[in-house]
């Protein structure tokens, strides 16, 4: 083990915590998305680290299955942000007021 | 130690540089180095395999996905002050609470009790060691098949949304084509009666 486990989970959840800022703060979809990446790589970062430190290779499998998760979603997601912001000038979720009756 | 350091700095610097960057493709670039510092963290945490895969879907796939969509878009053209990437507006209570989530994360950390780590049977890079292709790849397909199987249906029905989005846009621009075309004929048509 090159480091204690302590720290990668304090290094996850500082990179976990900076893509909720990100998705808290910004309202360009794209950075937004972005964030949730960070996101899902902070927790990947934790599978792997648990999965080193008790030799597990179960926690392997899942991280695999949460890349497979992100790649979906940033599919599904850049695609709504297309269809979505198209005809728009500016990328701007606050201006996507559609669904507010 | 000395590499988890300079990994974790790397990686919490680029993980800033995404969140606070003024262009989406700036954000882009960090999260590249973000990914690619990630990719060296899960080698020295002997997970060779997932390394790759992280080079390769990651870096490879869905960050050119990213570049594709701001081509496509053109965003980020307005100030930063004011456009889509303004930052300060909700600075404050955003601060305050991922300060406190994170706070009660690290009270949680400090609650928990944790295992000395066990030493895997060779290091890395060896042949089925701990993390290679040969050991990952035998429990996908043995212990994990559920899993897998699961991932295969993830991403199929990510492929017919996508296919859905896309085509429900193409409709959408045909309708638009044609709504064009009926107003302009409409507006000839009151030209012509206006001339007569």
């Amino acid at each position: 083990m090159p480091a204690p486990l302590v720290n990668y989970i304090a290094l996850a959840a500082v990179m976990f915590f900076i893509g909720v800022a990100g998705v808290i703060v910004r309202r360009n979809p794209l950075v937004m998305l972005m964030s949730i990446e960070l996101m899902f790589n902070a927790a990947n970062l934790l599978f792997i680290a648990f999965a080193r430190v008790w030799l597990q290779n179960a926690g392997q499998v899942f991280a695999f299955l949460v890349i497979t998760v992100a790649a979906a979603e940033a599919a599904i997601g850049l695609a709504i942000i297309v269809t979505t912001f198209r005809p728009e000038k500016y990328v701007d979720v606050d201006d996507v007021r559609t669904l507010k009756g | 130690m000395i590499a988890f350091w300079v990994l974790a700095v790397i990686l919490i610097v680029s993980a800033v540089w995404t969140i606070s960057a003024s262009k989406p493709v700036y954000s882009v670039v960090a999260l590249l180095l973000n990914f690619a510092a990630l990719a060296v963290t899960y080698v020295t945490l002997s997970a060779e395999f997932l390394a790759v895969i992280q080079i390769i879907v990651y870096s490879g796939a869905i960050l050119i996905l990213f570049v594709f969509v701001i081509a496509l878009l053109g965003s980020g053209v307005a100030p930063f002050a004011m456009g889509p990437n303004r930052l300060p507006k909700i600075w404050a209570p955003a601060a305050i609470v991922i300060v406190a989530a994170f706070a009660f994360f690290v009270y949680a950390i400090s609650q928990a009790a944790f295992f000395a780590p066990r030493v895997p049977k060779g290091p890395v890079g060896t042949a089925n060691a701990f993390g290679s292709v040969a050991d990952f790849g035998t429990s996908l397909f043995t212990v994990q098949l559920l899993p897998f199987e699961v991932t295969a249906l993830i991403l199929m029905v990510a492929v017919i949304g996508v296919i859905t989005l896309g085509g429900e846009q193409m409709s959408d621009a045909d309708a638009r084509r044609n709504e064009a075309k009926v107003e302009r004929s409409m507006r000839e048509a009151i030209l012509r009666e206006g001339g007569d």
